[in-house]
């Protein structure tokens, strides 16, 4: 005899309406692939492309605390900017995100990152030079690669000093297919 | 150099790992239906105390720790609804308490509580005691005397 659906669905529904959840997460899916994605009350704080929960769970709970449960209506506002997103509607999101356990340096990164246009490509370097270390290309690239909200903060933007698109946390596949996305190119 | 006890698993981990056990438990003490407010009682409860755990311990105990006393205040209220056939459970490893479990619904609930722990969920005394509030002599005394109390019930 195992739990009912219903009853499962509606403790979970519970314990977020409650308040009790440091982290809510659920998956979606999206034209680059099933996203885990997971919000505090403050905001988003995690996009993964891997639809894993195991790899997960463990650093959220590290990082936000060990009320981390499956639970759906949570996100349900960060489904919807990002299916407005895949689907044209959107070319900024609204949502506020949460990246408060980040280290200042990948903060300040993170935030310049949010600056970047939709539909337009940034350097490393030149990331680097506004937030005024311009030497500091490499140390932005390695903070991009462990952004926690991709998409939302679009690390796909950042591009090699050359036009390459040099590298990606969720493979290079993905970040050609959303700047082709935002150049109109493709749809996905 | 001593190093943390590990803290607690992602909440998700510790209620995948229990839910199933907790509600069978609840429906052996409460019936089906005051089952489902009760689980619901009990994970919420559990999910209030847990951001306080210090530890990874002992975390099978403490949920049926507080599931017995969710169920005990809920037995308190109401009087257990009859339990139907198709309600009892059909796997146990004890065949003798196995025999007895359908009577266990006449047991005053502590004795109840104690006896469900102790044959059908395997729990050591120590952790029957934390459930019921009690000392371990009084969790062993009360398994006993339920048991006692079945067999003149039930087939012995």
């Amino acid at each position: 005899m195992t739990v009912p659906t219903d009853l499962d669905a509606r403790f979970r529904a519970e314990a977020a309406a409650q308040g009790l959840l440091d982290v809510a997460y659920d998956f979606t899916d999206s034209p680059v692939g099933t996203l885990l994605l997971a919000t505090t009350t403050r905001g988003v704080c995690r996009i993964s492309f891997d639809p894993e929960a195991e790899s997960e769970l463990e650093p959220l709970a590290r990082e936000f605390g060990s009320r981390v449960l499956r639970s759906p209506k949570p996100l349900d506002p960060v489904r919807r900017e990002l299916d407005d997103y895949f689907e044209h509607r959107r070319d900024a999101f609204d949502l506020p995100v949460d990246i408060t356990p980040l280290p200042t340096f990948q903060r300040l990164v993170l935030e310049e990152l949010a600056r970047v246009p939709y539909g337009e490509v940034e350097t490393y370097g030149g990331l680097a030079a506004k937030i005024g270390n311009p030497k500091a290309a490499r140390a932005v690239g390695g903070a991009l690669n462990r952004n926690p909200v991709p998409i939302v903060l679009p690390c796909h933007r950042v591009v090699g000093s050359n036009g390459s698109l040099t590298g990606y946390a969720g493979g290079l596949e993905r970040k050609r297919a959303l700047l082709d996305l935002e150049a109109g190119r493709l749809g996905l | 150099m001593t190093t943390a006890p590990p803290g607690p698993p992602p909440f998700e981990r510790f209620y995948e790992e229990h839910r199933d056990e907790i509600y069978r438990y609840l429906v052996r003490m409460l019936g089906r239906q005051a089952a489902e407010d009760a689980f619901q009682e009990t994970f919420l409860k559990a999910l209030r105390a847990y951001a306080n755990l210090r530890h990874a311990r002992h975390l099978r105990a403490w949920a049926f720790t507080i599931a017995t006393r969710v169920a005990v205040d809920e037995r308190r209220r109401a009087r257990p609804e009859p339990l139907g056939e198709h309600e009892l459970p059909s796997l146990d490893s004890d065949p003798a308490y196995a025999e007895l479990d359908h009577l266990t619904g006449e047991l005053p609930r502590t004795e109840r509580a104690a006896v469900v722990l102790r044959y059908g969920y395997d729990l050591a005394y120590a952790d029957i005691a934390a459930a019921l509030g009690s000392s371990e002599e009084a969790a062993r005394q009360a398994a006993s005397t339920g048991v006692r109390r079945l067999r003149r019930k039930g087939i012995a």
